[in-house]
């Protein structure tokens, strides 16, 4: 049996490439260089656009909102060697739980919080009923 | 019997559900990916809170007035190619390419200095303005997130610099590698996050 764990350990230590890991040190590059010529591109796009008066001033977040999600997107494609292969099922199902948890935590609070602020009195009113008391 | 199934762990002609245990390093990098996740979760809150209480200025100077974009935009710069130059090290690494590590490093550890001491500078020039943290909702939640990500930065830096020292001392040992790679993951997962900062808090800024 200690036989079968020292190889097993053995074969930990003599493959240390991860299944789907980029092997080719050039291919690596390629593959870096890509991922940061698109998100050089994503962030001058969302600069540009931000002080930029040729674009619909209500379309602004949207537009700012969909190129940060693109870039999210390419990075973790590329720099996070996120794929769809069989090795990466298990990393993206707990991506997709990260995303729906951070999705509630966000919006969650932004709905809460802005009907709260519309079911309050104004500011002024509130103030005038506590100095009446 | 174990050791069979093991050797198939990179086997394509075998099924996936029949591989066997997957070895230690993928384990590794999915531990700490799920870490990642949990840490940005824990951001989320903190942009949650900034969504909700950025327009709370309690009188005092809004976004608008405070951010100045050329300097966002060179932090960003700066992220995204130390971003870039991390990567080139993981590869090196896996290379077992010491040179290329430690110069691919020193440019990471160099361009992610620089984004601290801009973000660190643009800090003070705000409490110098009477807009430090106590004195608007806006503010707090500004300096909550912004320097959260700042600490991650900066605790990042530190265990760059630790690698640096794992790989002078002991080498390319698989243990050193997979830290690597872990540090690799921390580095770019910082790099998202600030996507979502310079949008919504500099470029989204009123």
């Amino acid at each position: 049996m200690s036989d079968l764990i020292n190889k097993r350990n053995h074969y930990d230590d003599t493959h240390p490439a991860t299944p789907g890991e980029i092997h080719d040190y050039k291919e690596g590059i390629q593959k870096y260089t890509i991922g940061l010529v698109l998100a050089a591109i994503l962030t001058a796009l969302s600069f540009w656009a931000a002080d930029s008066a040729s674009v619909w001033a209500p379309s602004m977040p949207a537009l700012l909102a969909a190129l940060a999600i693109g870039q999210m997107g390419v990075h973790l494609v590329f720099f996070l060697h996120i794929s769809s292969g069989p090795e990466s099922t298990n990393n993206i199902l707990a991506l997709c739980f990260g995303v729906f948890v951070v999705a509630l935590v966000v919006f969650g609070s932004i709905i809460i919080m802005t009907n709260l602020n519309e079911h309050m009195l104004p500011m002024d009113q509130l103030m005038n009923i506590q100095i009446q008391r | 019997m174990t050791v069979i199934h093991h050797s198939h762990a990179n086997d394509h002609s075998v099924p996936y559900a029949k591989r066997g245990p997957a070895p230690t390093n993928v384990l590794v990098g999915y531990g700490f990916w799920l870490y990642l996740l949990s840490d940005i979760i824990m951001f989320s809150a903190m942009f949650a809170a900034y969504a909700v209480l950025s327009s709370h200025t309690a009188g005092g100077p809004k976004g608008i007035d405070l951010f100045v974009k050329g300097d966002v935009l060179l932090e960003t710069v700066f992220l995204l190619v130390s971003s870039f130059t991390c990567g080139i090290m993981g590869l090196a690494s896996a290379a077992k390419n010491r040179n290329h590590t430690y110069w691919a490093a020193l440019a990471t550890f160099v361009l992610g200095a620089g984004f601290l001491i801009l973000e660190l500078q643009e800090f003070s020039h705000m409490v110098h303005e009477g807009a430090g943290p106590s004195r608007s909702a806006f503010l707090s939640a500004f300096f909550a997130l912004v320097g959260l990500h700042g600490l991650h930065v900066f605790v990042g830096l530190v265990w760059l610099v630790v690698m640096m020292l794992q790989v002078k001392t002991i080498g390319f040992s698989d243990m050193v590698q997979r830290r690597l790679n872990c540090f690799n993951l921390f580095w770019h997962a910082l790099d998202i996050v600030w996507i979502g900062v310079f949008t919504i808090v500099y470029l989204g800024a009123k």
